[in-house]
């Protein structure tokens, strides 16, 4: 196939039309949706309205409640131990608080509950791959915190409650606001290198669903900013992080209490028995469990455990029937295909665009509903343009970010995307990119009070495990904050309760006890869970696997 | 189209995977690459997007003298490449108190004294996936300037690779995070409109209409929502 300048020759009559078009489009845009006209697309178009792709649950503390199919069989599936088989007389880490997942909200937490006075080594963070490796290394667009004069945190928690959809818990909606400026206070304070203007101000820019510029970044490399400098905090602290190690699941004490975790190490497949008086749950979303076969934004390890590990120990989830599509995932060229276009190059004026070099949605609409447009246009309206691997996408028309604020503007703000499409010789500041919604965050999870409490005792959770901030819609930039605001407070509050708690012999009885209440249900399975990292194995390679060693 | 389709479709080419022959579809990343073989990643795989430097690669292609350095999640594979991973990196960050370093400029010598050492070879700005200009930013934290340091340095992904080519042993990508660091932390101006707006909310200007939004959320969801549509957006 001949390639032009990065894309296939049948596509440039297309991109003809989106540059003849673009000097209109710098001129006027198109009015956003009403509260109605948006709730009648969402319904027909956006992928969490899909017939046949959920279901009740037929056990446990959400019994009744209807869940995508891939969570609910996550919940239905056998546990990965053999309780029978585990020593728990013997125990190989005793700590004060076990922190499973080194992304964001983990880093976060062992670093306020080693302020609130825990000593480093009483601190324990286990996680699935290297420390840091996580979705929280790879927000693009920014961090949400209401601090300029013409904002407040008022207006942020009506953007935050409205773009939920009025189903986000009000009381986390509150923490999360209030706190924000503190939060960016205390990364000012570590170090991190947000944008500003020559006087110090942040540069801020609004996202989906804001109605205020509020959005703080570091280029296009917000998270990775983020949290590499909470890493490196917490290296110079000291804080034990067991890397390649995942908990498989929780243990309790005899009084019914979250009592730290059973682990194993990802590579020897030794497990190994943690106790600790508090645990904190921060394990982060599920994007790699491919809801309807999506493909996805997130890293390896997003397989969605934390949701399992707290069901098995009876803790409550919420909204786990809405799934964030972020609408412009890449979808050319193929070894891009899922990734994020963040959000942000809206936020500079790139517009979406159809195959006629048309406008047909405001550039900034809440994600879900700027997701089901982009639906609407492909897959209704056939105004989609397609890859030659059969997949279909809208243009973002990026040239128009420097049109509008001038050259050097996608070097200075965008380097991370301009990177990867550069590396396939696409020139973003003079090409449109094509994009289709991808799987990109979890909006529920497991339910928390605002001092980052599961409705089980000693269980904590913070960031994208955790359900309840964002009800059933995330507007950009509110969950790199959930991470902050929540693993801020886990920290604290588990380090406060750590110093009543007395525990009581270890248990693995609510795994069995799990394991009856599912034949008890009448469900009949292989699967296993938690799944720790997806397959990507060629199918003929495994179709030809043997399981021998 | 089904995907395996596709992606035979699209002819195939031959690499060896730590020696050993593969043939693969050919418009697949290393990364997928590897596993369309049959591989499975523990290490060597983090964020798939190019941004946490797990799959730091090392290849040469035959008959090329060249050793060539790349991110198996961001490079197409191609015939005849003779790939290896490098899953770790043997480079510890130096313990200090960034309370109490002071930005001059020497507290970069301090903390890492083997940056004298560079002989200024440019090894390390070859090997880097980032394109980053890494001897630079050596030569700025010699120097003593960390804004530079920090400023060359900042789309690092950490992958190490060039630390493990530089022949003074020098770990690069600590160097330039204590740099950035010590800039964001001391050299960026401060936000004033953020200092403010702490101490309105430690004097509780937002308390009472906040708990007025709570109220509402549950007794009067009409009037919320009523006050969502209307308010105002900056355009
Ligand atoms: C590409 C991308 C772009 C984004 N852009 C933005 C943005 O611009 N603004 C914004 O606000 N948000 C953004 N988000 C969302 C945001 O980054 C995440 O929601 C947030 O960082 C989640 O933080 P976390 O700590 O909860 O989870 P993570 O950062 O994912 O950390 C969870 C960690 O737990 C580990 N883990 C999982 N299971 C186990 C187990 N069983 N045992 C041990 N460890 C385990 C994981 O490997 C991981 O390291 C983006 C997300 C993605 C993927
Ligand atoms: S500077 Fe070094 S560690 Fe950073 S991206 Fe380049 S090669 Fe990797
Ligand atoms: S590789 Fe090492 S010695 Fe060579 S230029 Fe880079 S820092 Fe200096
Ligand atoms: S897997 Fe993260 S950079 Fe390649």
């Amino acid at each position: 196939m001949k390639l032009i300048k990065g894309y296939p020759e049948y596509m440039w009559e297309s991109i003809e039309k989106v540059e003849e078009t673009r000097e209109e489009r710098l001129k006027s845009t198109i009015p956003r949706m009403s509260l109605e006209e948006r709730e009648e697309i969402l319904r027909k178009f956006h992928p969490d309205y899909k017939e046949g792709t959920k279901r009740e649950v037929r056990i446990g503390p959400n019994k009744g409640d209807v869940f995508y199919n891939e969570i609910v069989d996550l919940l239905e599936s056998k546990p990965l131990i053999d309780p029978d088989e585990i020593d728990l007389s013997s125990v190989d880490y005793d700590v004060d608080i076990l922190i499973i997942g080194g992304g964001g909200a983990g880093t976060v937490a062992a670093l306020w509950a080693y302020e609130s006075g825990i000593p480093k080594d009483n601190i324990l963070i286990v996680t699935k791959l290297r420390h840091g490796d996580s979705n929280s290394m790879m927000a693009q667009g920014g961090i949400q915190a209401a601090d300029r004069p013409e904002d407040s945190p008022v207006i942020h928690f009506l953007d935050a409650y409205g773009g939920g959809h009025f189903t986000n818990k009000p009381e986390l909606v509150k923490a999360l606001v209030m706190d924000a400026p503190f939060i960016i206070k205390w990364h000012e304070e570590l170090g991190v290198m947000y944008d500003r203007d020559e006087n110090g101000e942040f540069i801020e820019i609004s996202g989906g669903g804001t109605s205020r510029f509020r959005l703080h970044a570091a280029k296009d490399y917000t998270g990775m900013e983020i949290m590499r400098v909470l890493r490196e905090k917490a290296r110079n602290i000291g804080i034990p992080v067991l890397e390649f190690t995942s908990v498989i699941e929780l243990l309790m004490d005899d009084r019914g209490r979250v009592a730290g975790g059973i682990a194993v190490n990802m590579e020897t497949q030794e497990y190994i028995v943690i106790r600790a008086k508090a645990t904190i749950l921060a394990t982060g979303g599920s994007g790699r469990l491919h809801l309807q076969n999506f493909p996805t934004t997130n890293h390896y390890g997003a397989t969605g455990d934390g949701l399992v590990l707290a069901y098995r120990v009876g803790a409550k989830l919420r909204d786990l029937d809405a799934a964030q599509y972020h609408p412009t995932g890449a979808v050319y060229p193929e070894a891009l295909v899922g990734l994020l276009c963040t959000e942000k190059l809206r936020g500079f004026g790139a517009v979406p665009v159809n195959k006629d070099g048309e406008t047909f949605v405001h550039p900034l609409e809440p994600r879900d509903v700027e997701s089901a447009a982009y639906i609407r246009e492909c897959y209704e309206r056939n105004k989609g343009v397609e890859t030659p691997t059969g997949l279909r996408g809208i243009w973002l028309d990026t040239p128009m970010i420097e049109e509008i604020h001038g050259e050097g503007t996608i070097d200075r703000y965008f380097a991370a995307m301009k990177r990867q499409f550069g590396r396939f010789d696409i020139d973003i500041s003079k090409q449109p990119i094509l994009v289709f919604p991808t799987l990109h965050y979890q909006n529920g999870g497991v339910e928390i009070d605002e001092y980052a409490q599961t409705s089980v005792p000693g269980l904590f959770a913070a960031g994208e495990v955790t359900g309840g901030v964002h009800g059933k819609n995330r507007l950009m930039g509110n969950s790199l904050l959930d991470y902050n605001v929540f693993g801020r407070r886990a920290g604290i509050y588990a380090a406060k309760y750590v110093k009543k708690v007395k525990l009581g012999k270890l248990s693995l009885e609510h795994v069995r006890k799990y394991v009856k209440m599912l034949e008890e249900a009448g469900i009949k399975t292989d699967r296993k869970a938690p799944i720790l990292l997806p397959d990507y194995r060629g199918k003929k390679a495994l179709s030809r696997a043997l399981d021998i060693f | 189209m089904k995907k395996e389709d596709v992606e035979e479709k699209a002819g195939t080419v031959e690499v060896f995977i730590m020696g050993k022959s593969y043939r693969v579809p050919a418009n697949l990343t290393i990364m997928k690459a590897i596993e369309y073989a049959g591989y499975r990643f523990i290490r060597g795989c983090g964020c798939r997007a190019g941004f946490c430097g797990a799959c730091s690669t090392v290849y040469r292609r035959e008959n090329e003298q060249k050793l060539r350095f790349a991110l198996a999640c961001q490079k197409l594979v191609e015939d005849k490449m003779y790939l290896v991973q490098l899953p770790f990196v043997p480079a510890d960050q130096a313990k200090y108190d960034l309370e109490k370093l002071k930005p001059d400029e020497n507290v970069l010598l301090r903390v890492y004294p083997e940056i004298a050492r560079c002989v200024a070879c440019n090894t390390c700005t070859k090997t880097c996936p980032q394109d980053i200009e890494v001897m630079k930013v050596i030569q700025a934290a010699i120097r003593g300037d960390i804004k530079k340091c920090a400023e060359l340095s900042f789309d690092c992904i950490q992958c190490g690779l060039c630390a493990m080519r530089c022949p003074a042993d020098i770990k690069h990508y600590h160097v330039a995070q204590l740099a950035r660091v010590l800039y964001g932390k001391h050299l960026m101006p401060k936000s004033k409109n953020l200092e403010k707006r702490i101490k309105e909310i430690e004097e509780g200007k937002f308390d009472e209409e906040i708990d007025r939004l709570i109220k509402l959320s549950k007794e009067n969801k009409e009037e919320i929502v009523r006050m969502y549509k209307e308010r105002e957006i900056e355009e």
